[in-house]
């Protein structure tokens, strides 16, 4: 069951594993990891015994139709869903090892670990300066040479700092669509998270833009765990090395991108991916 | 604009390249174990033959997995499409090598009905053919791709010219028709490896300007843009 109780201990601290090890094998299979998860809105059930190991620093894709639970499984990562009244859980969820919902987990110490960006870019009504820097200063951090270098680290992670580089205290309005989805994947990663969660980053953006986001993707990765919701099949195939198919709640299918799409097991699957659904 | 994939592509290129080196090579010593009548190299070129058929499953691999994964369109889709096309053709090439080596320890025993002058002369331009198609479809080279097309009638009279004269052998002395015979597969075979480069050729038509010119004659082919 849900405790959406946030308890004042601290959070166990886990330690990230070494940046710049290649080989993608050393890392756990099962970082983010769903076991016989059932989770309700009041009296409506809407997952159903899901069991989805996600692994670490690679890209998992959910797709499904609306409705299917894919957003929901992607908010119970950062217990987002706990904003929600009458929700409830049952089964576990392991972020790298830890319940989510252990007792000592505190859930603000929960989201400064998974970044996330949401369909529609939404920076603050701040300089492109503060959009970066805001979850540092939240977290109490003021020196200068400190934030100036947070600023320019994750905007070069985030491809942006060549195009911001010197209107760094201009309004974040005044970027483009794809530069202010850009910047909010940098003030994601800002608070150096290890897991980013995406909700359908790309819905609004041109096919440009879009480009841009998947391949800062595919770069992200190497440092990053990264799971995707999208609607667009493409772009699944095209940035994901992971894909869960949902439907109705359920994990219809999980396996590599390559054969989700090429030659998935399930015919439910094989009619979603095809576009003839329904 | 450049996307993360492009090099997927750039490896596509490379596999299909040293694929299609891969296959000249296995004719280029094929000949060379022909007209030597060097029994150990013809071997080497059937031992060889797997080879060629992995880099083919592979190219086919990298293709499907493209198309599954990165969405190809326009140019970008033709180029995959060409280069399994390409490597199937480039497998045949390889394929017919290893007929001809299976010939030559069978030929080689018997006394030469003459010299070899047409089969490679055949074997020369056929590798041309194929390195040109090759060259043309990596640079993307309208004029290169036609001038191959063209030269596949080089070889198909030197085939004919070959068919009529080992006929004759025949002819005048039934003693010689299994080396006769052999012969005359093997011209086939040339000719059908210059069949191979000619088809590369009409793919890189394909490529470049999405028209499908197979089944067309070379005249009306080369007229066109």
């Amino acid at each position: 069951m849900n405790d959406s109780t946030e308890t004042l201990q601290q959070t166990p601290e886990i330690t990230r594993k070494e940046m710049d090890n290649p080989d993608k094998t050393d890392f756990r299979q099962d970082y983010i990891s769903f076991r016989n998860y059932n989770f309700y809105y009041g009296a409506t059930q809407v997952l159903f015994e899901v069991n989805l190991d996600i692994p670490e620093r690679q890209v998992t894709a959910l797709i499904g139709p609306s409705g299917c639970g894919k957003s929901t499984l992607l908010r119970n990562i950062n217990r987002m869903n706990d904003l929600v009244d009458g929700i409830r859980h049952e089964g576990e969820l392991l972020i790298d090892g830890t319940s989510a919902y252990d007792p000592t987990v505190e859930v603000i110490s929960l989201r400064k670990r998974i970044g996330m960006v949401f369909q529609k870019s939404n920076p603050f009504a701040k300089s492109i300066y503060e959009n970066v820097v805001y979850g540092l200063r939240v977290a109490g951090r003021k020196k200068k040479s400190t934030l100036d270098e947070a600023v320019e680290t994750s905007l070069r992670r985030a491809a942006l700092w060549d195009e911001v580089k010197d209107r760094l205290g201009e309004s974040a309005f005044g970027l483009s669509g794809g530069q202010m989805q850009r910047l909010c994947i940098a003030r994601a990663i800002a608070n150096n998270p290890e897991i980013i969660l995406m909700d359908e980053p790309c819905s609004a953006l041109d096919p440009v833009a879009t480009g841009k986001i998947e391949d800062l993707i595919h770069d992200l990765k190497k440092e990053y765990t990264i799971v995707i919701v999208t609607h667009n099949m493409q772009q699944a195939a095209r940035v994901s090395d992971r894909t869960a198919f949902f439907y109705l709640g359920k994990l219809i299918e999980y396996d590599e991108t390559e054969k989700m799409f090429m030659n998935p097991a399930q015919k439910q699957t094989e009619d979603y991916v095809r576009g003839r659904f329904g | 604009m450049e996307r993360f994939f492009d090099k997927e592509l750039d490896k596509f290129r490379s596999d299909l390249s040293i694929m299609g080196a891969k296959a000249i090579e296995q004719v280029r010593k094929v000949t060379e174990a022909l007209v030597e009548h060097d029994v150990e190299l013809a071997q080497k070129v059937r031992d060889a033959d797997n080879e060629v058929d992995e880099l083919e499953k592979q190219i086919d691999a990298e293709a499907i997995r493209y198309m599954t994964l990165r969405n190809p369109v326009a140019s970008e889709l033709r180029l995959v499409v060409v280069g399994m096309k390409a490597s199937h053709d480039l497998e045949r090439v390889a394929d017919e090598a290893t007929n001809i080596a299976k010939r030559i320890p069978r030929i080689a025993e018997e006394k030469p009905l003459k010299d070899y002058i047409d089969l490679p002369r055949m074997s020369e331009i056929a590798i041309e053919m194929l390195d040109d198609a090759l060259e043309a479809l990596f640079s993307n080279d309208l004029e290169k791709a036609k001038a191959v097309l063209l030269r596949d009638k080089e070889v198909d009279r030197l085939d004919k010219q070959l068919y009529r004269e080992l006929s004759g052998f025949m002819l005048e002395n039934p003693k010689v028709t299994t080396v006769a015979l052999e012969l005359m597969f093997i011209s086939r075979s040339l000719e059908r490896i210059a069949d191979h480069a000619g088809n590369i050729a009409e793919e890189v038509i394909f490529l470049i300007h999405g028209k499908d010119v197979r089944h067309t004659p070379v005249k009306k082919i080369l007229k066109e843009d």
